[in-house]
């Protein structure tokens, strides 16, 4: 399954709840302020890089870039742009947005 | 809009229902029903009732499927099914009944 | 609607109530769509425990008290409700202190939930 989350890891808890309830082998798709999560040097980076071992972590490059932070992309994360979110959805069989 | 009962004024909404369900009285249900061109029998009272005894537990109008089996519960079979309300209620038990009732129109209920 | 026909749906309930309008949009939904006869689900985690927390009282804010429509929920058929063990613990709650039943589950037992769903609704 994916599970999308929006908000920015530093303010809410949302990514952590996320990554609680995550089975292994679903897809975590990271856009708007939950960019940030997807970026090196913020104080939650060690909690994304051991949750992906486990889970395939997207991110939205548009929500990246136009934040200024697409240079700081940390490893393990894939870019997407919205044709690719679109077919994210379309490959799982359901969705939870942790809003 | 509003409806007006013993030169008392009472505030509905575009489709009549009472906007302030603590000013319901038996008055004012009586005049909502004579608008809906129903004469009020023990049967229909005891059905506004129970609306109003359900919305007071659980502050919402119940669907009619909730209603109808509620009711069924309560005053037994006979009285629990859409026929019995419907011969009450004509244009709808839920919608009607709630009217007559002061409640607000049913959720979901369009 | 049909038996082979009826989907898993589970509502995800996650925001305190009063502050924000999700709580209530969330019960609106739920209600409305009870008629449509579907496996549904609820499950609160996070802040979303608040909703059940007993004892709301609202009258000084002057907003409507639904916390008595969730006790309606049994009457729409609509009785598998689930509650964040690891949410309960942070806020100092138990299950003693939700005001319907519920049953207790850990966050990973209740992503295993999500997984068989065909429709998540999140609030």
């Amino acid at each position: 399954m994916l599970h999308i989350v929006n908000k920015s890891p530093l303010e809410r808890s949302a990514l952590d709840s996320c990554l609680a309830a995550a089975q292994p082998g679903a897809a975590v798709l990271l856009i708007e302020d939950g960019v940030y999560a997807a970026t090196r040097g913020h104080a939650g980076e060690g909690k994304l890089r051991a949750a992906s071992a486990h889970l395939q972590i997207y991110v939205l490059a548009p929500d990246l870039e136009a934040r200024g932070m697409a240079q700081s992309l940390a490893d393990g994360v894939k870019p997407i742009d919205y044709a690719g979110f679109v077919e994210l959805v379309a490959q799982h069989r359901n969705c939870q947005s942790w809003l | 809009m509003a409806i007006v009962v013993d030169g008392k004024t009472y505030e509905t909404d575009e489709e009549g229902y009472l906007v302030n369900l603590a000013e319901w009285n038996e008055d004012i249900a009586k005049l909502i029903a004579g608008e809906e061109k129903i004469d009020m029998t023990p049967n229909h009272w005891e059905v506004v009732n129970f609306l109003r005894e359900y919305y007071n537990e659980f502050q919402i109008a119940p669907a009619v499927r909730v209603l109808t089996k509620s009711i069924g519960k309560k005053l037994g079979p006979e009285k629990g099914n859409s026929q019995y309300l419907y011969e009450l209620f004509p244009y709808g038990p839920a919608k009607q009944a709630c009217k007559i009732a002061g409640l607000p129109k049913p959720t979901g209920c369009i | 609607m049909s038996e082979g026909t009826a989907k898993k749906i589970m509502y995800v309930n996650r925001k305190a109530p009063y502050g924000t309008i999700y709580a209530l949009e969330s019960l609106e939904v739920v209600l409305i769509a009870a008629a449509f006869d579907q496996e549904v689900s609820l499950v609160f985690m996070d802040d979303g425990v608040y909703q059940l927390k007993k004892g709301h009282q609202t009258k000084g804010i002057e907003m409507k008290n639904f916390q008595p429509t969730y006790r309606a929920l049994d009457d729409y058929d609509v009785n598998k409700l689930y509650v964040e063990k690891e949410a309960l613990q942070a806020r100092g709650l138990s299950q003693e202190d939700m005001c319907v039943p519920v049953e207790v589950k850990s966050a990973a037992e209740i992503g295993k939930l999500m997984e068989e769903q065909d429709v998540l609704l999140s609030f």
